[in-house]
């Protein structure tokens, strides 16, 4: 693997399938009386966190420790940009105490890609901006490859916002490297211009997105996005776009529905879709510990330094 | 003080010239232009190298100069510093200075700093409403007086359709330009790059071409209303250019111009070689391969009237953030020469007299200033250009106070030989191994 994790547009197909297999792994470890390896003893990992997270956050901390890592979390905003720092200056007095691996959450795109250049710890991306978050696409792929067995020809249906998600872009990018069929839907007006030219479908039926899926991702609905004019209500959201029981039953019958969280429910996602039985978003967060310590594993202990070589 | 430049290729289209003449400069002014002129001993003659050129000095009628207020960004010394070395021999300088140049006390203060230097000379350029805030209208005549050659309050459109009426209708008994910067603000947004994939695929806000266009179609229609003279800035989109057709088909007065970084590059460069590169930030964006390629046509095809450069020099500092916190703008001032001999001239787009058209005669003419010309009599205001030096952009070399440019480590075909200002040697460069110098 590369120095840093900033997208899953940096993987190949085999280190994608090298990430899900090694999680496989790291899911054990999570079954034991003692959830704990020696794997990243004596590593220091900082979780820098420009945005709240509790899902994201909490998972890097818990794979951290799982592996043994020395680990600290970094709430930027009630510290150094109240005082006027620079994301740049923050990460170099970071990287002034050697740390292993940086992991950023940041609300601008491009935030690791520029940590990247000026950091020789590892960069781990965990969301930056509306541009990617690859570690939720890679523990999705996990949670559908342990129900489908493979992606390639699966069709998967994703609907919500999909203008404003990184999760939308990391899966995209992921699911058509892995040879799925990906449908997207939602307003016109939470599309991203020219996104067909990533190899997908763009509807604006969910009846057609969800016809014979064998996955339905959902994705949320930010509440302030009214008052961008992108849609009328809420209600409305709900009405045209909102996952109903009714709406899944145009898709296979053993199909999955996830969803990134935080949900919206009566928004983008029923209650009882969300709770029902072909729900796994819960599996969805506890998979997302295993896959985060592979992707740490990957990075700092499972292969030779190469960047310090 | 007299000075022959012997033997290079004059093109001076305001003559209609092109071809091998010699130029005799006399006391700072053009003394004669011809055919193996006849010198005594008091003449210093400098023999111009085969396939160099010898033109009108250029102009950039947009320039930021940050001067006063952002001294950190640039001052008029370093601005007009790199403006000589980029060939230019005046540059007309933007309002958005703080305080905004929307009296005569900041045009005066930038005049003086401008004698103080003493390179290229300086046009400031006046703001449309009092303190660029949309509302009132600047004290005009008082700008024009002082020495503002037109209005505008670039960095942002004028706010309102009444208000720019009213700009065209006050400013047309001056016979200056309102030069505008289109953008409809509510569609531009927070926006931060192109809309299109590469905006979406990255994550990036986009601004559409639109929302230069509509502008444009606003200000062109004013312009017919009001008899006024409109100049779009820094154009972008493909929507724009169209818009520019309809307008001077149709007997508006408008005109307008493009930058380097526009007919060069596009929106791919976000992405590649460096991601979320903060040099790729500017405002109007760097568009897709279809708006760069109708910028090309409308050079060619005489729809274009100006190459300007919207040199915006930002600190390192300022540069070195998130791409949405870093502010718009790449210097140009250096490397406009360099980008249209190859991209222009050497791709065969265009030939070297509509190059000095864009670069010179026409800002000359819409700003009313002189130059543009090698007439006998005129300042001698001249640029020799090395059409075929090999220019590595570095830097190390730029004479601009800041370095925010996304051409630095660029191989490009074609430079600046020297640049004179009232017949004074102001730049050499030592590449071209001229024999120059102010002796």
């Amino acid at each position: 693997m590369k120095k840093d994790l900033l997208g899953i547009a940096d993987l190949s197909r085999e280190e994608i399938y090298l990430v899900l297999e090694t999680a496989e792994a790291m899911r054990e470890v999570g079954r034991r009386p003692i959830k704990k390896v020696p794997t990243l003893r004596g590593k220091t990992v900082v979780n820098l966190f420009y945005e709240p997270s509790t899902r994201t956050r909490t998972s890097f901390e818990i794979a951290e420790k799982r592996l043994s890592a020395d680990t600290l979390n970094v709430a930027v905003s009630a510290s150094s940009v109240l005082k006027g720092e620079t994301l740049v200056d923050t990460a170099l007095n970071i990287e002034a105490m050697s740390p292993d691996m940086i992991v950023l959450r940041h609300a601008s795109s491009g935030a690791c890609h520029l940590l990247s250049r000026i950091c020789k710890s590892r960069i781990i991306n965990a969301g930056d901006g509306m541009h990617e978050h690859p570690t939720q696409a890679l523990l999705d792929a996990f949670t559908i490859k342990e129900h489908k067995k493979t992606i390639e020809g699966l069709k998967v249906a994703i609907v919500g916002d999909l203008l404003h998600s990184r999760v939308l872009r990391s899966n995209v990018l992921l699911l058509t490297k892995l040879g799925a069929s990906v449908w997207l839907c939602g307003p016109p007006t939470l599309v991203p211009p020219g996104i067909e030219c990533l190899g997908v479908h763009v509807t604006t039926s969910v009846d057609e997105a969800v016809a014979g899926a064998d996955v339905i991702m959902m994705l949320r609905i930010q509440q302030e996005r009214m008052q961008g004019a992108f849609f009328p209500s809420l209600r409305e959201y709900f009405n045209v776009f909102g996952m109903t029981a009714a709406r899944v039953r145009g898709a296979k019958p053993d199909v999955i529905i996830m969803h990134p969280g935080p949900m919206n429910r009566g928004v983008e996602i029923a209650s009882d879709v969300a709770d029902g039985p072909y729900s796994v978003i819960l599996e969805q967060v506890a998979n997302g510990v295993a896959v985060r310590m592979a992707v740490l594993y990957l990075l700092a202990g499972g292969v030779e330094d190469e960047a310090a070589a | 003080m007299k000075r022959l430049l012997k033997g290079g290729r004059v093109v001076d289209p305001a003559n209609g010239r092109d071809g091998a003449f010699d130029v005799l400069i006399e006391d700072g002014r053009i003394a004669r232009v011809g055919r193996d002129l006849a010198v005594g001993a008091d003449t210093t003659v400098v023999t111009i190298p085969p396939g160099f050129v010898v033109c009108p000095g250029l102009i950039d009628m947009h320039v930021h100069l940050r001067e006063p207020g952002q001294e950190h960004k640039e001052t008029i010394a370093t601005g007009t510093a790199a403006a000589v070395a980029g060939g230019f021999t005046a540059v007309a300088c933007m309002p958005n200075t703080s305080p905004v140049n929307d009296n005569a006390g900041v045009t005066e203060y930038v005049l003086r700093k401008a004698a103080e230097a003493n390179l290229a000379r300086v046009y400031p350029i006046g703001a449309v409403s009092r303190g660029q805030a949309g509302e009132q209208l600047a004290d005009i005549a008082e700008l024009k007086n002082a020495g503002c050659v037109a209005i505008t309050d670039d960095g942002r459109p004028v706010a309102t359709a009444v208000l720019m009426r009213r700009a065209l209708e006050y400013s047309s008994m001056f016979n200056i330009p309102v030069i505008e910067h289109c953008e409809e603000q509510s569609l531009k947004g927070d926006g931060v790059a192109h809309e299109g994939f590469q905006a979406s695929s990255l994550g990036l806000r986009g601004i559409p071409g639109e929302a230069e266009s509509i502008m444009a179609l606003r200000d062109i229609s004013l312009s017919s209303l009001t008899g006024g003279a409109v100049h779009i800035a820094h154009m972008s989109a493909r929507q724009t250019l169209e818009a520019v057709r309809f307008g001077k088909s149709h007997g508006a007065r408008v005109t307008c111009e493009v930058t380097p970084h526009h007919f060069v590059l596009t929106d791919e460069m976000l992405a590649a070689p460096v991601p979320y590169d903060t040099n790729t930030k500017m405002n109007p964006p760097l568009r897709e391969a279809a708006d760069r390629d109708a910028m090309l046509q409308g050079l060619a095809d005489g729809s274009i009237d100006v190459i300007a450069t919207d040199h915006a020099p930002h600190h390192y500092d300022e540069k070195l953030v998130e791409f949405d916190h870093a502010p718009f703008g790449i210097t140009g001032l250096e490397t406009a020469v360099s980008l249209c001999f190859d991209r222009l001239v050497h791709a065969h787009v265009l030939g070297v007299p509509r190059l000095i058209e864009l670069l010179s005669v026409n800002p000359a003419r819409i700003l009313n200033v002189p130059g543009g010309t090698l007439s006998e009599g005129a300042p001698a205001d001249v640029t020799i250009l090395a059409p075929d030096l090999p220019v590595t952009v570095s830097a190390d070399r730029m004479k601009s106070k800041s370095k925010n440019s996304p051409f630095i480590g660029w191989t490009l075909r074609g430079g600046v030989a020297a640049t004179l200002v009232g017949g004074r040697v102001v730049y050499v460069n030592e590449d071209a191994k001229l024999n120059l110098t102010n002796g």
